[in-house]
């Protein structure tokens, strides 16, 4: 039985790969993902024979994800649904998979061409079509008035997240949209469902990001200096998802467990966090991880955000890519390659001073969150 | 006139609630050994698993726990309602569904006190929706 504590640095990232971000229609998640592992492999210093594992998300087959790239030694593959929620989940399988021997290097594949074939989120057909609700921005809309009842959190409170990661993709050439805008320009904003306004909502683009794991026995000789997983942890809430979550929980409990969890398993605690990756599908999805996570008090992930800690140079400096509001919408993949960017200390203008570890944080009815350490 | 707006997906465990719209009654499945009531419709009581289920017909009064306006058109059927609002309401019998409020969107607030009104919408079914108590009604 393997506790959290034993999976402390236990398997690492070796290799990451970012594709080029924005509107492709001449290629697809396919090309877009293989363009980002070969960028991966060639970071790691490997090739795709060492490969033995592939993990794949979003791309439709990841038979013929394997079948276009000649893949020879594979013991080890999954597929997962294409959901942000399913990107901590994808390090955690591959963890799983590099602890008990099933694999020894695998490769995990995010491909999203949702930009050029138009993905539209909103107007299917759902339970509550009758009524005109639809789209995961009206969902978190509804998550948002509540806390704004509950909390007095405001509108100009949440503009302060898009702002701040905007003014970070300023520095990430790679970021799709890098005009910094003011909390002004926020207010100014349409509203999609109100409380929440265009600003408040993320992008939407084609991209690929790739990484690779292996064990940290195996990283020692490798290319990269390895970014270790240093604790990893999960909780589910399915109660009540009909609404995506119950209107008073914000995912806390489920956040609270994690947290509980991932400090103690990597021998931790938040003070020691020198960067902040959160999922960022939508603004007040940062308040209720920062809340979850105890790096604020209940209900006070508005104020908490509306003082700039999250902006680089002061005490958490979060998705400093841009994250979804601003650089692309690879859910959460690129947040992931961004921590283990940071923690090799690569970021050039972008790059957190002295940063040693890196906390991702998921707030979705899968909750998820993974620590980086170099 | 046509019905514009999206028809619900009547399924099995769906249907009674569908069917009891016709006649204007709010009714929701209420389980036998432990008195959960709960919504939407599924095959068991999600608190004990009992599968004796019966239907129960509400008071149809509840509260508003949270709302949002839709700014932006997704279905047709609502373009000449923009912008509109969707409350989350919690039943007096604890259940919470998702409706249209039937009120100024710039009136809602949390803790209104609503009660259902059921407009029509086919032959086959209505769709409940929810219009303020005054304070004096409950
Ligand atoms: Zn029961």
């Amino acid at each position: 039985m393997i506790d959290d504590t034993q999976m402390r640095d236990a398997t690492c990232f070796v290799g990451v790969g970012t594709s080029r971000y924005g509107n492709f229609p001449e290629t697809d998640s396919y090309g877009l993902g293989i363009e980002a592992l070969k960028m991966a492999l060639d970071d790691a210093g490997l090739t795709k024979d060492d490969i033995d594992g592939m993990i794949v998300c979003r791309i439709p087959s990841y038979e013929r994800l394997s079948e276009m790239i000649g893949l020879k030694n594979q013991r080890y593959g999954l597929a997962l649904q294409s959901s942000g929620r399913m990107s901590a989940v994808s390090v955690m399988m591959a963890t799983v998979a590099l602890m008990t021997g099933q694999a020894k290097c695998v490769a995990l594949v995010y491909g999203n061409n949702g930009r050029s074939v138009r993905d539209y989120y909103g107007g299917a057909p759902g339970p509550w079509a009758p009524w005109g609700f639809t789209s995961p921005g009206a969902r978190h809309a509804l998550m948002a008035r509540r806390h704004m009842e509950l909390y007095g959190t405001t509108s100009e409170q949440l503009g302060h997240v898009g702002m701040t990661f905007r003014n970070h993709a300023a520095l990430n050439p790679n970021a799709v949209m890098r005009k910094p805008f003011s909390i002004a320009d926020h207010q100014a904003s349409r509203y999609i469902t109100e409380p929440l306004r265009l600003l408040d909502y993320c992008i939407i683009n084609d991209g690929a990001v790739a990484l690779i794991m292996t064990t940290a026995d195996r990283a020692k000789d490798m290319k990269q200096k390895p970014a270790y997983v240093s604790a990893i942890a999960r909780a589910d809430t399915y109660e009540d998802s009909s609404f995506y979550t119950p209107p008073n929980d914000f995912w806390y409990d489920a956040l609270q467990d994690i947290s509980g969890r991932v400090y103690k398993g990597a021998g931790i605690s938040q003070s020691d966090v020198d960067g902040l990756m959160i999922y960022d599908n939508f603004s007040p999805t940062v308040l209720f991880s920062l809340e979850g996570m105890g790096f604020c008090p209940r209900g006070e992930g508005g104020r908490f955000v509306s003082e700039g800690h999250l902006a680089l140079g002061r005490r958490l400096p979060t998705n400093t890519n841009g994250g979804h509001l601003s650089e692309s919408y690879m859910q959460g993949w690129a947040l992931i390659a961004e921590a283990v960017r940071q923690v090799r200390g690569e970021c050039g203008e972008r790059q957190i001073k002295d940063c040693e570890i890196v906390q991702y944080i998921c707030a979705t009815p899968i909750s998820s969150s993974i620590i980086i350490r170099r | 006139m046509s019905y514009t707006k999206p028809l619900p997906a009547i399924d099995n465990w769906n249907r009674p609630f569908w069917d009891a719209t016709r006649e204007q009654r709010l009714v929701a499945q209420a389980c036998e050994p432990c008195g959960t009531v709960f919504f939407p419709p599924g095959p068991v009581c999600p608190h004990c698993l009992s599968a004796k289920l019966s239907w129960k017909q509400l008071s149809g009064r509840g509260t508003v726990e949270s709302w949002v306006v839709f700014h932006q058109v997704y279905y047709k059927g609502f373009a000449d309602e923009m912008p509109y609002n969707v409350a989350m309401i919690r039943l007096d019998e604890g259940a919470r569904m998702l409706s249209n409020v039937v009120v100024p969107n710039d009136s809602l607030h949390a803790d209104m006190r609503v009660e259902v009104v059921f407009a029509p919408a086919t032959e086959e079914l209505s769709i409940p929706k929810f219009r303020p108590l005054t304070p004096g009604e409950g």
